[in-house]
């Protein structure tokens, strides 16, 4: 097992460096100047020979990729043309805003996708079958930024049940940070109000941001339900005289859980890249709203910075998908 | 083979009968692929959806009341307005008629699509083939490529891609085509692989077939199926992709009818005018279920082996 974890983690190590080579690779193909580039459409002469000289991007190729390299791995991802603040700081800043999203739009997904793909795996092929492929057809096919422009319509302006936007309202303050993800320390420092508070203002995002993986998830649990639903040991169970609840809900889900948990996994890398369209509208102060300012600004080093942190994100949880995998089943670690 | 029966045949006949006949097998698997996509009712509802908007974008300007608000012309007197019988969908806040931009809007989203589709298949496909035929180094070199842009979620990696460029709608196609290609790489590959062992691969390569026989006619025939489900789904999801970078500001530029740009403007005259971004989103929506469950469709048909029922 520990062989396993090794090679896995050498795996991911080369996975980033490829990742930074490919994002070293699109700051370079960019027609003109790399240095004009990173300083940004209104910069003076003198301001692109400073970022030349900070970047070393009069150096040879190979040597500019080893500086943009080393200071990656080291947390230095440049600075904000626009604001001049550190892009390391802003992300860290930003990045529990966007986790806290995307954690609960994730539960959201879990918590209605799984029995949604198992009522459907029940009633297969009739009405209800057919009304829940509905309902996860179109979680696809509905763009993620206008499902929440609809949510916003209805259930804010029109029935006035739930804030419009942001973490909070504007005269709530936050409360003093522990974990910075405001649910949890609001729980921990006992201030119920702003925990019910700060619930309200994620449920819409989260619904929106969560659409694409709860069609994902209905379908994979559908699929797997039914393949479980006919081996041996649910007909011996029956056999038995054991509810159809409890073989549904209790014998076949657990067996179908393991590609759905690879599924939800594999889905948290793919919510970190629609933050980028939910969080704009909701104004939800992450790192997806702060990669799009920056990218229409032309600020180039903040969208860098956030594309490699997401992908690292999304590289991190497949690894750790792999690892659940290979302690589940001894069987992919032999294969390794 | 054919030519042994052609030994056997007196003298070719000409004709429809003829041809029927020696083409009958493949016209009775037509005929059950017919069958069975006709009864599933979504599969139809795909096709019908996408025929549907294929039909605007080859008739579009020829139908829409008002051509000349798709290329920014301005009627302030008449901005705004709701829907009625001369403006079906409402007007917007230069008084361009929101029917005729969703309907021409059509014409630029399948072209996005189209291209993105193409290139990613132009790009995907033959690094596919050979990563599968090559093995060693080659292929880990390919594959490792591939994961790595994988990794990535595409949106992401297209918004950097953009940014570099700057906002437009060139630069958006040439982003989500550079995103696009590795999905058909994976595919492809992994037929490949599973192609190159099969028993009829072998026998062609012991008559002594070359490699480029081998995958014109054994290989590449063989993947059909699977390209053109993943394909029919990608112009769904190329489509979308391209309204999100539209919807951001990086894609298509005002007054360009762009389905995610007008969405982008038309939240700021929510909730008092909510036809404005109400119609290209439902344009959006069922330009994209159409093309999701005409591939799932295709599917179920073509490639029933993987189909998740």
């Amino acid at each position: 097992m520990a062989l396993f974890v090794l090679k896995r983690a050498l795996l991911l190590g080369l996975m980033l460096i490829g990742l930074i080579l490919i994002m070293f690779t699109i700051s370079h193909v960019a027609p003109g100047d790399p240095a004009a580039v990173a300083a940004g459409p209104d910069a003076t002469r003198e301001m692109v020979e400073v970022i030349r000289e900070e970047y070393g991007l009069d150096e040879p190729l190979p040597v500019q990729f080893w500086i943009y390299l080393t200071n990656v791995l080291q947390g230095d991802l440049g600075r904000s043309i626009r604001t001049t603040r550190d892009v390391t700081h802003d992300l860290l800043r930003y990045f529990p805003a966007t986790f806290e999203l995307v954690m609960v739009a994730m539960l959201l997904a879990v918590l209605i996708g799984v029995p949604l793909g198992m009522l459907a795996a029940v009633f297969r092929d009739r009405g209800l079958d057919h009304a829940i492929r509905l309902v996860s057809v179109s979680s696809v096919a509905l763009p993620m930024f206008w499902l929440g422009l609809l949510l916003q319509f209805f259930i804010s302006l029109k029935l006035g049940w739930l804030p419009l936007g942001g973490q909070l309202g504007l005269l709530t303050e936050r409360p003093p940070p522990i974990t910075h993800l405001i649910l949890v320390d609001a729980l921990l420092r006992g201030q119920f109000d702003v925990f019910r508070e700060a619930l309200a203002h994620i449920i819409l995002p989260a619904i929106a941001l969560s659409a694409p993986a709860l069609a994902a998830i209905i379908r994979v649990n559908r699929a797997e339900m039914i393949e479980v639903l006919h081996q041996d040991f649910i007909v011996t169970a029956r056999a038995h005289g054991i509810s159809q609840f409890r073989i549904v809900a209790v014998y076949a889900l657990r067996n179908a859980m393991i590609p759905t948990l690879a599924m939800i996994g594999l889905r948290f890398g793919w919510m970190l890249g629609g933050t980028v369209l939910v969080e704009g509208v909701f104004d939800w102060p992450g790192i997806g709203l702060y990669a799009v300012q920056s990218a229409v600004n032309s600020d180039f080093q903040p969208v860098m910075g956030a594309t490699l942190l997401i992908g690292f994100s999304f590289m991190l949880a497949n690894f750790m998908i792999d690892i659940a995998y290979g302690w589940l089943d001894p069987r992919l670690r032999e294969a390794q | 083979m054919s030519a042994g029966s052609e030994a056997t045949t007196p003298a070719p006949r000409r004709g429809l009968a003829d041809w029927r006949q020696r083409h009958a097998s493949t016209l009775r698997s037509l005929r059950l692929y017919a069958h069975t996509f006709s009864r599933s009712v979504s599969s139809m509802l795909g096709l019908g959806l996408v025929l549907l908007f294929f039909l605007l974008v080859l008739i579009g300007p020829w139908i829409v009341p008002f051509p000349e608000d798709a290329r920014g012309a301005v009627n302030l007197d008449i901005k705004l307005q709701a829907p009625d019988a001369t403006h079906w969908f409402g007007t917007d806040e230069v008084g361009n008629d929101i029917f005729t931009r969703v309907v021409l809007g059509t014409r630029v989203s399948f072209q996005i699509g189209l291209i993105v589709v193409a290139i990613a298949l132009v790009i995907g496909v033959p690094l596919g083939i050979v990563a599968g035929l090559a093995g060693g180094w080659l292929r880990e070199t390919i594959m490792r490529v591939t994961d790595v842009f994988l990794s990535v979620p595409g949106l992401v990696l297209a918004l950097a891609v953009v940014a570099v460029l700057g906002p437009g709608i060139l630069n958006a196609i040439l982003a989500l085509a550079l995103v696009w290609w590795p999905g058909y790489v994976r595919l492809i590959e992994s037929k490949t692989l599973a192609l190159k062992s099969e028993p009829f691969v072998d026998a062609a390569r012991a008559v002594g077939a070359g490699t480029a026989r081998i995958v014109f006619l054994h290989i590449l025939p063989n993947c059909v199926s699977p390209i053109v489900v993943k394909a029919s789904m990608d112009m769904g999801l190329a489509i979308l992709a391209a309204a999100s970078l539209g919807f951001i500001g990086l894609g298509a530029q005002p007054p360009h009818p762009e389905w995610g740009a007008m969405i982008s403007i038309g939240r700021h005259y929510l909730p008092d005018f909510w036809w404005y971004s109400t119609f290209p989103g439902l344009a959006i929506y069922l330009t994209v279920l159409g093309f999701n469950l005409l591939g799932d469709g295709l599917r179920d048909i073509l490639d029933p082996k993987t189909r998740s029922r």
